[in-house]
């Protein structure tokens, strides 16, 4: 079960990373959220072909990774691994869309390819910036912001919870594999008969334990709310990073600066 | 005040499927007394401490906390005078943070902010875990865990404690800190256990349970001294009052 504990200790690993005291940490994570959602928005509202509009928003995620002291080499890693998602879902559009759009000498490029590009690269700035996102707020400060923002509060709590507890969940799940794969044999015993009543077993202790944690909870004077406590403030430096980069999103989003600078050198060249 | 602060009058109750849990327990603990609640396993230590933590209630007999009987209808009241630590530090610790999770009950009981800040911080200062308080609860290790969980019920500053296994999965170290936390504390206390080291250091009382009944009712030393008794429940003595096994001296 060395990918479970691999990618629980990885979790681990990136919300560790948000604990840093940077420039960028230190904005609100509310503000850091909306800026997101912003830049996820314009990149995702630009048309399918236009893959050179889309270049400029590196500067995001490059900014933030670069202030926010994040390893560059583990997200990549971390966008690797879901990689493949988008690969399938944008590798049929080479073959559904064959409109050749232009040329580079003798290679034809179609719509198709076109798109595809357009897709990875989406993908890969969306994916860069809500990694650069958690691993410069941390998982629980962007549920608090959602709660700020207006999020159900049952929906957050309950976010809360599955994070809190993915971490016992697998734990005791990669130990329940250790046991049976120590006393399997020839492939014996690792059947779906056996992993079917595993599960049902992960099941039932988990209801337990909800109930448990229920128990703990209401002997602790919880009445159906839970309350926390974080005094979260807004200054004018996040205001600033909020308009300062939804307008330069928006901006990109409208006008290709590719586009522009390319006008502009040929003007100058005339 | 009371000079009684717990009253167990005739208690019983056997689990849903039929199974007899406790059978007509009855005892009195007097305020600021410390009570080692031990037993074999099955013989219902668990199962009374959720009766007097009000997360069970009594089929028949009573609780009396106080001067509250034990009902449903008392129960948010009864709570506030309790502490109950749970044995597996994963099931009391479920907020993000350590000081979400001391926070917790003093923000339920609608303490402003500043006192549960101070309550929070004294808190986790008497288990020595002031330096946790920014750390997520499935990030520390077992000691860490088992004090930061005693932490959570001191920040309601309870009259009662209830604290089942303290010292279970703990290595020698922790427990002995733990030994040496408990030891200090004013509070009435009630422990489940089968470290009777432990319940010999802790508590100036103990009672045996067995098969749902009491069987033993007494001043610790003279209970866990008394190899008869502890064998009729199940149990051994400590190790500290057993001879030792190079030298065979008894």
């Amino acid at each position: 079960m060395s990918t479970i504990s691999s990618s629980l200790f990885d979790v681990n690993h990136l919300d560790a990373l948000s604990n840093q005291t940077t420039c960028i940490h230190r904005i609100d994570p509310r503000v850091k959220l909306l800026t997101t959602l912003v830049f996820i928005a314009s990149i995702l509202s630009l048309n399918k072909y236009q893959i050179s509009a889309l270049i400029p928003f590196a500067i995001y995620p490059i900014v933030l990774i670069s202030l926010g002291n994040l390893p560059l080499k583990y997200l990549l890693r971390k966008v690797l691994l879901a990689a493949p998602f988008a690969f399938f879902i944008g590798i049929w559009n080479p073959f559904l869309d064959t409109n050749i759009l232009f040329n580079i000498g003798p290679v034809f490029i179609s719509g198709g390819w076109l798109s595809f590009a357009s897709i990875m690269i989406r993908f890969t700035l969306t994916v860069f910036a809500v990694l650069a996102l958690i691993g410069s707020t941390g998982f629980n400060a962007i549920c608090m912001a959602l709660e700020k923002l207006g999020v159900p509060r049952g929906f957050v709590v309950q976010l809360l919870f599955l994070y809190r507890y993915i971490f016992v969940l697998t734990e005791e799940a990669s130990r329940m594999v250790r046991a049976r794969s120590l006393r399997s044999f020839d492939g014996n015993g690792m059947g779906i008969r056996v992993f079917g009543s595993m599960i049902g077993n992960l099941l039932l202790r988990t209801l337990d334990r909800a109930q448990r944690i229920h128990t703990a909870m209401l002997s602790r004077g919880f009445d159906g709310e839970i309350r926390l406590a974080y005094p979260l403030k807004i200054n004018v430096w996040d205001i600033l990073f909020l308009l300062g980069w939804s307008a330069l999103f928006i901006l990109m989003r409208f006008y290709s600066l590719p586009h522009l600078m390319g006008d502009l050198f040929s003007g100058l060249v005339k | 005040m009371s000079h009684h602060i717990l009253e167990v009058i005739d208690l019983e109750y056997s689990y849903p499927d039929g199974t007899p849990a406790l059978g007509g327990i009855s005892f009195t603990v007097t305020h600021g007394e410390s009570v080692a609640l031990v037993g074999s396993n099955g013989a219902g230590k668990s199962t009374l401490l959720l009766h007097l933590a009000g997360c069970l209630v009594p089929q028949s007999g009573e609780v009396r906390i106080g001067h509250l009987p034990l009902t449903k209808k008392t129960i948010p009241q009864v709570r506030r005078n309790i502490g109950m630590v749970f044995q597996d530090p994963d099931d009391q610790l479920f907020m993000p943070l350590v000081y979400d999770d001391v926070a917790f009950a003093p923000l339920n009981l609608g303490f402003p902010p500043e006192e549960v800040e101070q309550r929070v911080v004294d808190a986790l200062e008497t288990v020595g875990a002031a330096h946790l308080r920014n750390r997520p609860p499935y990030r520390l290790s077992g000691g860490e865990k088992r004090a930061v969980a005693i932490a959570t019920v001191l920040s309601m500053s309870p009259s009662v404690l209830f604290m089942d296994e303290p010292t279970s999965n703990l290595d020698p170290r922790a427990r002995r800190e733990l030994i040496a936390l408990l030891r200090k504390f004013e509070h009435t206390r009630i422990i489940a256990t089968h470290d009777l080291d432990m319940a010999l250091d802790v508590c100036t009382r103990t009672i045996i349970l067995k098969n749902g009944s009491i069987i033993a009712d007494g001043p610790a030393l003279d209970i866990l001294g008394n190899e008869e008794i502890l064998h009729a429940g199940g149990l051994e003595k400590p190790l500290r009052l057993q001879g030792c096994p190079i030298c065979r001296n008894n």
